[in-house]
Parts: structure tokens; sequence; C-alpha cells
């Protein structure tokens, strides 16, 4: 592309990013308890139809299929050999499927440790394991890094930590997973959303949000919260709903339709980036970018008026 | 303030040290092992484990509270097992075949220990016949299984019937729990209880073994 997304960034435009891999895969009969990240080794085909849809459905985003393919989680399948064989083919298998017509975006999700003193990891452990992942990701080409569903704003900061050692100039965006609670919205860990700006901007994160863990409604107070708390471009991503089991599968059931006034809100509130997370889909990143298109609209011809 | 208050105080600030040292005090000043367990050490985790419950404090409290509870177990545990002090009763967790997610499952498994159970942790992707011949070896009063996706939960009812066939059954009793399962679910393949999370499987574990 073109221009690079930080100066789009920091000229205000706004962003569609994609929706769920893991989902859709698990819709298309994918065993839940299998590696996703596998696929990127056995099926990169799969991933790039995926990601097709979503480039056709008008992201100009597209995450990567690496959510788990940080060393440490790999090893949990016998596979943290190949962290940059599985990372590489992601970041491929994305780029054939858009071209230079959306943006790739390397995401990294929890090591799935507990930091010292809580659990036994230290701070160094987690680092290196980004660090990896993250040399693999940009040296195949992925031109952001999406650090997401962290809990832990400690391992969150050594990621992003992790991502400028990589590349000091590389867009990183940084995304947490909240809880509604009576006191307001925490991570497990206990961080609070004013925390979480806080930290995500100190530690250098360009873009800061919210991924997972809550459906369009919760994710329009997050945003809010979030934009009462820093200057920094704001990522939102919500799911499609709470999950719901039906014969074993998990089902998400907010439609296009039902999350559409919520995108919306999101753009009203300034958010720049906004995809879905679990249970969304191509139709759902659709309604959004018809949602987007007409806000951009609006927004062009109302600033016409004014001048 | 009582020496079992501070006990339970030290404990619920995570401050190991303190804990270990009090609990020594405690047994020093002549306290009854079983007294510092229950009124120290138990009573703090309790109130640690109520307040995660209303999210006054989140999982990094209860984890430091876990570790400075275990400091005092370790100064308990010979005088508890000289004096032939049984525990609340055995339990036998894990996460099931093909499911490697345990945080959930170790804070069952801190939350039963925090509440006197003796707590034998098999780790993740435990097999039907690690679950049972372990609960066969130690004469396990419960077998706790977790599960966080919905394919592995299905390994569930497999743990059950294979106690079934052992004769374990209905005498140890068998719990689940993990984010795809329900109380439905529980009933559907034949299990002793659901709980929906640590606090409220202390309770249902105290429930099933009758205290």
């Amino acid at each position: 592309m073109t221009l690079s997304i930080r100066d789009r960034l920091k000229s205000g435009e706004i962003l569609v990013g994609d929706g769920a891999i893991g989902t859709m895969l698990l819709a298309e009969g994918l065993l839940p308890g299998t590696c996703l990240e596998k696929l990127n080794l056995e099926e990169p085909e799969r991933l790039e139809k995926l990601t097709r849809s979503y480039l056709d459905a008008g992201a100009e985003i597209v995450l990567t299929n690496t959510f788990g393919g940080s060393p440490l989680r790999l090893a949990l399948y016998g596979l943290a050999e190949q962290v940059e064989e599985i990372n590489a083919n992601a970041v491929r298998a994305a780029r054939t499927a858009v071209g230079d017509r959306a943006y790739v975006c390397g995401s990294c999700g929890p090591s799935g440790r507990l930091l010292q003193p809580y659990g036994d990891t230290s701070p160094q452990t987690v680092l290196e394991s980004f660090e990896r992942q993250m040399a693999a990701l940009v040296g195949a080409g992925a031109e952001i890094i999406c650090i997401e569903t962290m809990t832990d704003l400690t391992e969150a900061a050594l990621a992003i930590e992790a991502a400028r050692r990589v590349s000091p100039a590389i867009p990183v965006l940084a995304s947490m997973t909240f809880d509604p609670t009576p006191q307001g919205f925490f991570t497990i860990m206990g961080v609070s959303i004013k925390q979480a700006a806080l930290g995500l901007a100190r530690a250098g994160a360009d873009v800061i949000g919210s991924n997972c863990g809550n459906g369009i409604a919760d994710m329009v107070r997050i945003a809010s919260e979030f934009r009462n708390n820093t200057q920094l471009p704001l990522l939102i991503r919500p799911n499609a709903g709470p999950p719901r089991l039906v014969e074993g599968r998990p089902v998400y059931d907010d439609t296009p339709a039902i999350m559409d006034s919520g995108f919306h809100r999101l753009l009203e509130l300034g958010v720049q980036v906004v995809g879905g997370c679990c249970g969304t889909t191509p139709e759902h990143i659709s309604t959004l970018r018809r949602t987007a298109d007409r806000f951009i609209e609006a927004q062009r011809t109302s600033l016409h008026a004014q001048t | 303030m009582d020496i079992l208050e501070r006990l339970s105080e030290s404990l619920r600030i995570g401050d190991p040290e303190g804990v270990a040292r009090l609990t020594k005090e405690a047994i020093e000043a002549g306290c009854e092992p079983q007294i510092i367990l229950n009124h120290g050490l138990i009573a703090g985790m309790t109130i640690i484990g109520d307040k995660f419950r209303t999210h006054e404090i989140f999982l990094p409290d209860v984890l430091l509270a876990a570790k400075a509870m275990y400091a005092g177990m370790d100064v308990l545990r010979p005088i508890l097992l000289r004096d032939d002090i049984p525990t609340l009763g055995k339990v036998v967790i894990g996460t099931v075949q093909g499911d490697l997610h345990d945080i959930g499952k170790n804070l069952v498994g801190i939350m039963l220990k925090g509440a006197g159970f003796e707590v034998i942790d098999l780790g993740h992707d435990v097999s039907p016949e690690r679950f049972v011949g372990e609960a066969q070896r130690i004469g396990a009063a419960i077998i706790g299984m977790s599960a966080l996706l919905t394919t592995t939960m299905q390994n569930m009812s497999k743990v059950i019937d294979l106690a079934q066939q052992r004769g374990l059954r209905p005498q140890t009793k068998i719990v689940i729990g993990g984010a795809p399962v329900s109380s439905d679910y529980a009933r559907q393949i034949g299990a002793d209880a659901y709980c929906f999370d640590c606090i409220s499987a202390v309770d249902c574990a105290k429930r099933l073994v009758g205290v």
C-alpha cells in the first residue's frame, strides 16, 4: 500500500480490520483442540481463502493465523522448533490473499504462562518467546504487529518491547481483554482500562484497545472509557456476542444487523481500527465496511459544510 | 490482635515469610495444629476466595495468597502427619485428555488445598486410565475434571465409564468444570456435580464428602 499506516492513523483515518479466523475454521469442521497454527504448515490455502473473503468484505488490515504462534505456546504441541516456518507461512498465506490491497498484521496472543511472582515464568523467557515469533513474522513481511487478548499488563509490555527490538519502526497494536464486574471493567489479572491505557502507551504501543471477551454493547462502554484515558488511536474488536453451545460447538448469535449500531457508535467515539473477534464472519465485516464508508462520507460532507 | 488473625492477614497480603513465621509461633505458643489450619490458613483463604468471587481482588492476589498458604502448610504438614490428623479427603484433579488448558484447574486445586483437602493434581492432557488408576490407588473421595474445549469435554464421560467399570462408583464422586460444560452436561454424562468456579468447587467438594 502506498500510504504508511502510521500516517493514515495520524490523520485520523478509519481502518477496517478483519473478523475471526479460529471460530471460522471451527465452523468449517476443524476440531477444537487441534493446533490452529499447524494449518499454516499443512493447509495454507485454507487460510488464504478465508483471508481473501475478509478482503472482499472490505478489510484493510488482515491478521495472520499466529495467535498461538509463540514458541512457548507451540511447545504445548511439540512444535516449538517450527516457530519460524509456522509464522512465515502464515504471513505468506495472508500476503498471497491480499497482495498490496490490505496490510498484513502479525497476530501475537498471550504466552499462556503466569509471570513471576504469580507463576514460575521469568520475564526474560516471555520476552524471548515473543521476540522469536515477531522476528519470524516481520522477516516474512508482516507490516504491523498486533498483540492481542492480553490480561497481564506486564506481559503485554514485554510483548511491545519484543516488537520494538525486532523493528523500532513497525506499528504496534496492543489490545487487552476485560471482564465486566460490579466495580467496572477489569482483566482477570485485575488491570483496569485506565491502567491498560496508561501502561500500553508507556510501553510504546501505537494503537491500543480491546478485543475478545465481550459483545458489542460492552465494547462500546470499554471504548468510551479508553477514550477518556488516552490520546492514542483506539482499536476495538468485539465478539459476535457470548458463545452458546449447540451440539458441542460454540455458536455466536449476534448477527451483523445486531452489531451494526454498535459499530457506528464505536466510530462516533473515534475508534480508528474496528474489526471482529470470536464469532464474527465476512458478513459482519461487510456490514462494518458499509457503516464505516457511510460514516467517513458523512464526516467528509460535514467538513466541507464547515469550510 | 490474636496470632491466628495475624496469620490469616499475613496470608491475605501474600507474605510467605510472615505466614511461615506466624505458623511456627502459633505452634510454639501451644495452638493445636488443626486450629492453626482452620482458623489461620483456611480462614484466610476463605476470605480471599470470597473477595475473588465478588471481584474485590483478582487472580494475582489469589495466587500470592496461595503461595503464602503453602509456606504455612510446609510448616504444619509434618505435625499434622505426626498427629495423624485427617484431611477433608483426597481429591484427584486434572484437565481431560487432549486439553492443555490448566489455569482454571490450578485455581480449583489451590482453593481445595486451602479448604483442607488433600489434592493430587495430575496436570493437563490426563487420560481416563490415569484419572481412574490414580483415584483407585490413593482411595480418592472425589475426581475433579476440567475441560476448556467442546471436543475434549466429551472425554469426561470416558473417565466416568471407566470409573464405573472399575467399581469406583458411587463411592468416588465425580465433579466437572470448565467453560463449555454445565449442570445439564453433568447430568447427561452421569457426573455427581458441576461447579461454576473455584469457589463453588470448594462448597461442592465439602457437600460431597459430607462436611
